[in-house]
């Protein structure tokens, strides 16, 4: 019985490096050459955020800002923007997967922080995403100057959002709700008078009810960025040259537009 | 333990307890006035209100009271009229807890045997006369252990003032779990600052339910 348990013991054991070692060396190959043999680039890219990365549960197609660009950079490296996989991850997996090669980019609505700078390498900038104020058309607030400790702002529970708008205008109270939805219902409700959290999620609300609009710019800096392993210089370049491109061609604002929903910033 | 969560964060439970409070005790007697109006229309002869009373009672106590309280919340401004957290939340938790008031008041009443009704009718007293003199003082000793359950429920459920930002217990209990993370002490005091709360109305039942069946 005993001798049993110790055989199995072990070979548990075997069996879990094993599967730790081969991991490690699976796929070690996401080099820009290894794609070029590869025939195709692989990205990590989100299915459930709203403008950046959703999969249409009817037509089974994934699109957003972040599958806009993943498609760009495809067709800077092969001339082709179909020859692209697109992998789902999430906030939790995207940096894992990266690693181990099972994908060669993120582009996830990563904030660039760094924490995570010591895990992988950052590309410039392409989506300048921070706190901002969702208000409903005409609305006497157009930015955090008009927020006084009498505004009844609304916030999510557990968002550093929150924390951010209480430090800025002293005496504030939030009304904090329990999640994204509920927020926006209660603005929508009347129950305050402007909704505040990262701009990219205040877009989201804005489409799906142009009723409401989002004001005066960010007041928080949480710059998106397209991430590579670690030392992978030769892809990181090829991403940053398709960003400028973009941005030169016009086309960044053209995919800019037609998520957001209104022009890039200029800077 | 960390005693800290509950000392460092004192302000926000103590301000969310008082509103727990403050919302228990109008839900206590608003649910009570308005459960014993609506038993009195369950049980009235008049048609029109047996069915306001029967669809009134169906309707609250069938739905979640998350759903009552998003209806006095988020439905109302709809027609123009607009509760904060703290006054849907708690307008919700009466109406919802006073149906199954009048659901147990109803079935008090109905507990004590029609032949006195008709008895008392027959001596010469009118409907209102022997409900007030013969039915109901019976019935209020059959009535106070399912009263007092509700009374309780009231109490607990009052959390959910904590969904609409009613500034209640839960409310704040939730931003200093988010602060602390230490989920479960920040819950466990919440849990002893309702203790305090429904423990004392548990006893108090109790002894009065003890006292109601002596003068009987």
């Amino acid at each position: 019985m005993k001798k049993n348990h110790v055989l199995s013991l072990g070979t548990t054991v075997m069996l879990t490096l094993t599967l730790v070692l081969s991991g490690c060396n699976a796929k070690d190959s996401s080099g820009l050459k290894d794609i070029k043999d590869r025939g195709k680039l692989v990205v990590g890219v989100k299915y459930d955020t709203k403008l950046f990365g959703l999969k249409d549960t009817a037509s089974g197609k994934v699109d957003g800002f972040d599958i806009d660009m993943s498609k760009a950079i495809a067709k800077k490296i092969f001339g082709d923007e179909n020859k692209l996989e697109l992998k789902e991850v999430t906030s939790k997996t995207r940096i894992p997967l990266l690693n181990n090669g099972d994908i060669d980019l993120i582009i996830a609505t990563m904030t660039i922080t760094d924490e995570r700078k010591k895990q992988v390498d950052f590309s410039n900038v392409y989506f300048k995403a921070g706190q901002s104020l969702l208000v409903k058309q005409g609305s006497k607030i157009k930015g955090l100057a008009d927020i006084t400790k009498d505004t009844r702002v609304i916030g999510v529970k557990g968002a550093t959002s929150i924390k951010n708008i209480e430090d800025k205008v002293s005496g504030l109270s939030v009304l904090q709700f329990e999640n994204y939805q509920e927020a926006f219902t209660a603005l929508k409700a009347g129950k305050g008078d402007v909704l505040t959290t990262d701009n990219a999620i205040l877009y989201g609300m804005s489409k799906q009810d142009p009723g409401y609009t989002v004001v005066g710019g960010t007041f928080t800096d949480e710059p998106y960025g397209i991430a590579a392993k670690k030392g992978n210089t030769d892809l990181l370049q090829v991403v940053n040259d398709t960003i400028s491109e973009l941005k030169d061609n016009g086309q960044y604002a053209a995919i800019y537009e037609k998520w957001i929903g209104e022009k890039p910033s200029a800077d | 333990m960390d005693f800290s969560v509950l000392t460092q964060h004192w302000a926000d439970y103590l301000e969310g307890f008082l509103y727990t409070i403050f919302a228990s005790l109008l839900g206590l007697v608003g649910s009570f006035i308005l459960g014993t109006l609506i038993a009195v229309f369950r049980i009235s002869p008049v048609k029109v209100l047996r069915g306001v009373g029967t669809a009134y009672v169906e309707f609250f106590r069938n739905i979640p009271l998350l759903l009552v309280v998003f209806i006095f919340y988020l439905g109302l401004p709809s027609v123009g009229i607009q509760l904060n957290g703290f006054q849907a939340g708690t307008l919700g938790l009466t109406i919802y807890t006073s149906s199954f008031i009048a659901e147990a008041i109803r079935a008090g009443i109905q507990s004590v045997s029609t032949g006195q009704l008709e008895a008392a009718i027959s001596s010469g007293l009118t409907y209102a006369q022997a409900m007030r003199f013969i039915i109901l003082p019976q019935a209020i000793k059959i009535v106070i252990p399912p009263i007092s359950n509700q009374f309780l429920n009231l109490v607990k459920n009052s959390s959910i003032l904590g969904m609409v930002a009613g500034m209640d217990l839960m409310y704040f209990a939730d931003q200093v779990n988010l602060e602390t993370y230490n989920t479960m002490d920040t819950y466990i005091f919440v849990g002893m600052f309702y203790l305090i709360l429904t423990f004392p109305l548990a006893y108090a039942t109790r002894v009065l339910e003890r006292r109601m069946a002596r003068v009987g």
